[in-house]
């Protein structure tokens, strides 16, 4: 039991970010709302926007600008400076993020405009009847 | 300036579609030229490209002069060459195609349908031509955003159906780009050539593993790989007709390229085939995909849907043909990539033609279509002897190249599934055509005089039309060039 819990300490990032993308998966493939199952969706992309800022962290270490530039005391030590790569790269993940969630609330919209509703069973009998 | 061409392939598209999107408020008459220009160069310097490449080998180019594996590096060989090609030749002739049909249905919307046409053609010739990881994924998303909103232009369902897709859609993407951060922590690069020369010495790691497991579900979810087609049948169908002849050649095949390349070029066949040994399980999987599409194509009552369901059998042959995992194969799947976005383009080309005149393309109202439309029609009867695989046409190559991967292989169940897909779309196409050479025989038109006036659709979408139908035959006369000259060299050394 000691050895799960060291376990899951050790390495409890990758944990929340697998916990919150299954929820988010849940959220798109059971709930029966629209807007639900767009909250699923953003929370599934978070999770990994999480998962890409985590493993750029490192204990110990400061933010990635380059002190004492001035004086040059010493060659710099990567070691020193959190990775900025991952954290980049999800700036440009995150307007993805947003601009699909966007283009989903628009058509939520387009859906609710047609149907007067936004449960799927209801739309599915709708279109059934129809 | 040929230097530079690499650029111009994104960068065209890419300002020609904001350009567009101001004239669709300016000057809405200068849409399409202006669209035609900018589709026009970016298929002449993909042509250029390819012909270079096939001169001087494969070319690299890094943006902005960064160093490979801190900026971000476009590489061009024959596949994507020929890949960018295929994109930007068929997206020049829907250009002129569609526009009739645009003209008739969008005609307050120009601006923003010509515009995500654009965006969505620059998104998939990135996605081909780029050599980084992460940038396709941003390209991804690029032309499946647009595609999204394209197919949500349609009427009736089309905004649930695309609802659908951004769930399916997103949740693919995702799923890439899991497996491009598991791949970054363990080699800390994102070019595609730099990953594939330090993941040489990572083959045993379960980290790789699970990035190549949960990439290739992703692209399965992009392409519609059949456990995970569920959205791609009712977008397609419900999408108005110019989107789904764009949409429907292109989208699914670029996936498939995509598979390819990050198999063959970033984990390698040593890892892909070899090491890790599912490549058995993938081809039942495709065998279930092909049989399995084809029963669904068999149910269904409209012509439109029906391709739908011909596009999951497509992309069966496709994924099953490069998991056989040796030479004729993958030149099969290959071969078949390029074939079937001119196929689909010719396929769903017609069936804009029909439904400029009829009001839908059910059985049932395509009666005695034959002496109204017989141009587009007889398109659609050479489109559909290529899906068939009928000599002459450029089906029968791939599929002949795919029959022998799967002997060499001893994959009896592909080679069954092939054979049994290519019946049954006789039956479809045929049930078709039946239909559409006879007219309703009812009493009232037993007294009238027959009438045989034509009703064809405007000469500017016929001729695309007829022009992609040669070229179907065309294509097949030269596979062997093709075969010999572009599809050949990309294969590694290590299938033989």
């Amino acid at each position: 039991m000691e050895q799960i819990l060291d376990v899951i300490i050790a390495k409890y990032n990758y944990w929340i970010y697998i916990t919150l993308m299954m929820i988010g998966l849940f959220g798109v493939i059971a709930k029966n709302n629209l807007v639900k199952k767009i909250v699923g969706m953003s929370i599934f992309q978070t999770a990994i926007i999480l998962f890409f800022v985590s493993m750029g962290m490192k204990r110990g270490a400061t933010i990635p600008i380059v002190m004492h530039d001035h004086g040059a005391h010493g060659p710099i030590q990567a070691v020193d400076y959190i990775n900025p790569l991952p954290h980049v790269l999800m700036l440009t993940a995150i307007v993805v993020a947003v601009s699909t969630l966007g283009v989903a609330l628009a058509l939520a919209v387009k859906v609710y405009k047609k149907y007067g509703t936004l449960e799927e069973d209801e739309i599915l009998e709708q279109i059934r009847k129809s | 300036m040929t230097d530079h061409l690499p650029a111009f392939i994104v960068a065209v598209p890419l300002l020609t579609a904001f350009l567009v999107f101001a004239l669709g408020w300016l000057r809405r008459e200068l849409c399409f030229p202006v669209g035609l220009l900018g589709l026009g160069l970016a298929a002449w310097s993909c042509v250029g490209l390819l012909l270079e490449v096939l001169g001087s080998g494969p070319v690299t180019y890094r943006l902005g002069g960064w160093e490979a594996p801190w900026g971000i590096e476009y590489f061009v060989d024959t596949l994507n060459g020929m890949v960018l090609a295929a994109i930007s030749v068929s997206a020049f002739i829907h250009w002129i195609w569609s526009a009739p049909a645009v003209k008739l249905q969008f005609q307050d919307r120009l601006g923003a349908i010509y515009g995500l046409q654009l965006l969505f053609v620059t998104g998939l010739l990135g996605m081909t031509i780029t050599g980084d990881a992460f940038n396709l994924y941003v390209l991804l998303e690029i032309a499946s955003i647009t595609a999204y909103a394209l197919i949500a232009m349609g009427e009736q369902r089309a905004a649930l159906s695309s609802l659908n897709y951004v769930f399916m859609g997103t949740v693919g993407a995702c799923f890439y780009l899991l497996g491009v951060g598991y791949l970054y922590i363990m080699t800390g690069t994102l070019n595609m050539a730099d990953l594939a020369r330090l993941l040489t010495g990572l083959h045993g790691s379960r980290a790789i593993q699970v990035a190549f497991v949960i990439t290739m579900v992703g692209l399965w979810l992009k392409m519609a790989f059949f456990p995970l087609h569920g959205w791609l049948p009712n977008a397609y169908s419900h999408a108005p007709s110019p989107v789904s002849a764009l949409i429907a050649p292109l989208m699914t095949k670029v996936m498939v390229y995509v598979m390819i390349r990050i198999d063959l070029y970033v984990f390698g066949p040593a890892y892909s085939f070899q090491k890790l040994g599912m490549d058995r399980a993938v081809v039942w999987l495709a065998v279930i995909a092909v049989i399995m599409g084809s029963i669904m194509a068999l149910a269904q009552k409209n012509l439109k849907r029906m391709l739908t369901y011909v596009i999951l059998v497509e992309v069966g042959y496709m994924v099953g043909g490069f998991w056989l995992g040796n030479r004729s194969g993958m030149t099969g799947a290959i071969l078949h990539l390029l074939n079937d976005v001119f196929m689909t383009l010719g396929a769903f080309m017609a069936v804009g033609n029909l439904l400029y005149r009829l009001p839908g393309c059910s059985f049932g109202e395509l009666r005695d279509v034959f002496s109204k439309m017989p141009f587009s029609m007889g398109a659609l009867v050479a489109t559909a002897l290529s899906i068939v695989g009928v000599p002459p046409t450029c089906g029968f190559f791939s599929k002949w190249y795919l029959l022998l991967g799967a002997l060499e292989a001893g994959q009896y169940g592909f080679l069954i599934a092939l054979i049994f897909s290519s019946l049954i779309s006789v039956v479809l196409f045929f049930r078709v055509f039946e239909g559409a050479f006879f007219r309703a025989q009812t009493h009232e038109n037993a007294h009238h005089q027959p009438d045989h006036t034509m009703e064809e659709a405007p000469v500017q979408m016929v001729v695309p039309l007829l022009v992609v139908a040669a070229g179907l035959v065309a294509l097949g006369i030269f596979s062997a060039e093709i075969v010999s000259t572009i599809v050949e060299p990309v294969i590694p050394p290590a299938f033989f």
